[in-house]
């Protein structure tokens, strides 16, 4: 498997650039001290309600997993040397190398090349109190094309190490679900690597947990590459949910699409997504284009939004961001009041419409209606507020 | 029966630098079945009165009323304006992103009617509406304006107009930017509507042409946020050949 070769020399790539965005990687874990908050990655974030997760001694298991596999994908227990072979990278921040270093357990699901599975493969991981890790690799062999769902339910202080290697021409569904039970945090890392020619989607969904704090790494392991990463989220206060995004365009002709929304609500909700993208001087006519939408319910709620773009080549095809983070769009209710549409109804279209964006994407129907649903409930909370103040 | 009264209408648009006085003074009864045309110069007020009227939450008015069928807009919302039988046509319509056309013309049909309109001579009737206006009939999958380029933007507007058939309507430039395909199928969208010769009809524009295809009844120069006179079709003519400038002078003057 040539991806597995070349994961190495991604890692070797990124310690070359001299870039105060993205930490050098390590599988080291006295490369990563424990973060006081002062730090650059760890400014944003309540550093003290991750305690768990930043502790290497503390006691850990994993979660109870759940999967669907069908015939050909294969989920095999690995060691750590092997785990850190396959990986697309190593850890760049504590919460991700204690969970590489100390899980319980390591898993390598492989997804053989040339298969194509119709049926989402869904892995679902539940748990029920006290601090998990994971690491696990997946690769996808070239040509292959499936829809990856993990999702992550009841209460935990999980700490996550994943990888998701991608083969020549592969195309991957990547859906992920945080839907912890309240008193749940979650941090980690995820690094995806887009092959020659393959198309990435992922999606992100955030919908629970006290704390989610995710960083998502993205490169290419080779010119050609798609990638389109969207993510949707729903912060009551005083959650705090935060998506760390570093696209790396290290080849040419590579396209990235960047697209997360988030609604906030109640008192002390913050969300925060950092959209980091470098364009290396190897990287001509790549594409690339961040957005990140922010629709802030209620008085009270924070969000933080830095899209940052690096470009080292003069040579690109288009580079954008975007973002932005306000109240109702007063122009849209007021289009929708004047055709006879009360506020409430309007508010519900114009919420429903900003998510819908993203959710249509996702392409797997019940993930779909359950964020629609999610997305009621959030209304419906809303309204809850209004009718009390 | 639908009159549309405006008497001595004074309004503020609310700015950064807080209100700023733009109408002053604006009077006009409008009949059933009466078309009336408002000219006047960029900046002079228009579509400060239409959103004034429609209850635009960028707008105050300071005093005199606005009256549908003996009902003060003033005490209503915006939705419940429309409720009442009031209809704007915007200036500029505006995106509603992920909110496709059908849902929201079945959500406004159903918030106005207070129940769900049939299924299947809805169905219908929205198409044979955006066929009216010649739009394809994938428009009512798409979102709300969303990427409709300027002329469809005007067409979609008057679709609504045929659809939710309200009482009174004010249609703010719904002339400019069309080709002069898209401004004879907009002009029969608007006298379909007016056919039902109940309605009361404001017509605003700044050329002459769309008046070729919709009669009016009166035209009116707007100028300096007052109406600064009125006469019939042939006043549009003398704006043609002579423009605003005679009373921009005399409103300085004032
Ligand atoms: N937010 C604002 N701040 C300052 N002035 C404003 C604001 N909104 C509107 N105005 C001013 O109010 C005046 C009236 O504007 P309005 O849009 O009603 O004019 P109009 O007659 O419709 O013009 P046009 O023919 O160009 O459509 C203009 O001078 C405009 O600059
Ligand atoms: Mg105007």
């Amino acid at each position: 498997m040539t991806t597995v070769t070349d994961a190495p020399n991604v890692a070797g790539a990124i310690e070359s650039v001299e870039s105060h965005l993205h930490p050098t990687p390590s599988w080291d874990l006295a490369d990563h001290p424990v973060p006081t908050g002062r730090e650059e990655i760890w400014r944003f974030s309540p550093v003290k309600k991750l305690k768990q997760l930043l502790d290497a001694d503390a006691e850990g298991g994993s979660l109870d997993w759940e999967s669907d596999v069908p015939e050909g994908v294969v989920v095999t227990s690995i060691g750590v040397e092997e785990a850190q072979a396959l990986a697309a990278e190593a850890p760049v921040d504590r919460v991700s190398a204690i969970a590489a270093k100390n899980a319980v357990q390591r898993t390598h699901i492989d997804i053989p090349a040339d298969a194509v599975y119709d049926e989402p493969i869904v892995f679902t991981g539940r748990g029920s109190g006290g601090i998990a890790r994971d690491h696990y690799v997946v690769t996808v062999g070239a040509n292959a094309k499936a829809t990856l769902i993990f999702r992550w339910e009841g209460t935990a202080s999980y700490a996550e190490k994943s990888d998701f290697v991608v083969g020549d021409g592969a195309e991957l569904n990547l859906v992920t679900v945080q839907d912890w039970d309240e008193g749940s945090i979650h941090g980690g890392q995820r690094s995806v690597v887009v092959g020659r020619d393959a198309h990435v989607k992922t999606v992100t969904a955030s919908l629970g947990g006290d704390v989610v704090r995710l960083q998502e790494n993205m490169s290419y392991g080779g010119p050609g590459g798609e990638l389109e990463s969207y993510g949707v989220y729903f912060v009551d206060g005083p959650q705090h949910v935060q998506h760390r995004l570093f696209v790396d365009h290290n080849e040419p002709h590579t396209k990235s699409d960047v697209d997360y929304r988030g609604a906030l609500q109640g008192k002390g909700a913050h969300a925060v997504w950092i959209g980091d993208v470098l364009i290396r001087k190897v990287a001509e006519s790549i594409a690339t284009f961040e957005s990140n939408k922010n629709l802030l319910l209620t008085e009270g709620c924070q969000a933080d939004s830095v899209p940052n773009l690096e470009i080292e080549t003069g040579e690109i095809e288009d580079a954008g961001h975007a973002s932005s983070t306000g109240r109702f769009d007063e122009e849209q209710l007021f289009y929708l009041r004047s055709r006879g549409i009360s506020e409430k109804e309007a508010r519900r279209l114009v919420v429903h419409g900003f998510f819908w964006e993203i959710i249509r994407r996702i392409d797997v129907e019940d993930i779909e209606q359950k964020l629609l649903a999610r997305v009621e409930e959030e209304l419906e909370l809303l309204e809850q507020t209004q009718a009390e103040a | 029966m639908s009159t549309l009264v405006i008497n001595d209408l004074h309004a503020n648009v609310l700015t950064s630098d807080g209100p700023k006085e733009i109408l002053k003074g604006v009077t006009l009864t409008i009949n059933p079945g009466e078309i009336h045309a408002l000219m006047g110069p960029n900046g002079s007020g228009k579509s400060t009165l239409a959103y004034a009227i429609a209850g635009h939450p960028k707008y105050e008015i300071t005093s005199g009323t606005v009256t549908l069928d003996g009902v003060d807009l003033q005490e209503l919302t915006v939705d419940e304006r429309a409720k009442a039988g009031l209809y704007l046509a915007m200036q500029y319509p505006v995106e509603v992103p992920g909110v496709s056309v059908s849902n929201f013309l079945r959500t406004a049909k159903t918030a106005l009617d207070g129940e769900a309109p049939k299924v299947r001579t809805w169905v219908k009737d929205v198409q044979a509406a955006l066929e009216n206006l010649q739009l394809d009939k994938s428009f009512s999958g798409r979102s709300v304006n969303e990427g409709f380029s300027g002329g469809e933007k005007k067409r979609h507007e008057i679709a609504q107009l045929q659809l939710l058939n309200p009482k009174a309507a004010i249609l703010d430039e719904t002339d400019s930017g069309l080709d002069i395909d898209a401004l004879k199928i907009v002009a029969d969208g608007v006298n379909e509507y007016a056919s039902a010769g109940d309605k009361a009809i404001v017509l605003i524009t700044h050329y002459t042409r769309i008046l070729r295809y919709i009669e009016p009844t009166y035209v009116h120069v707007f100028v300096d946020g007052k109406i600064a006179e009125s006469g019939g079709r042939e006043l549009a003519d003398k704006l043609e050949a002579q423009g605003y400038e005679q009373y921009i002078t005399a409103a300085a003057n004032a």
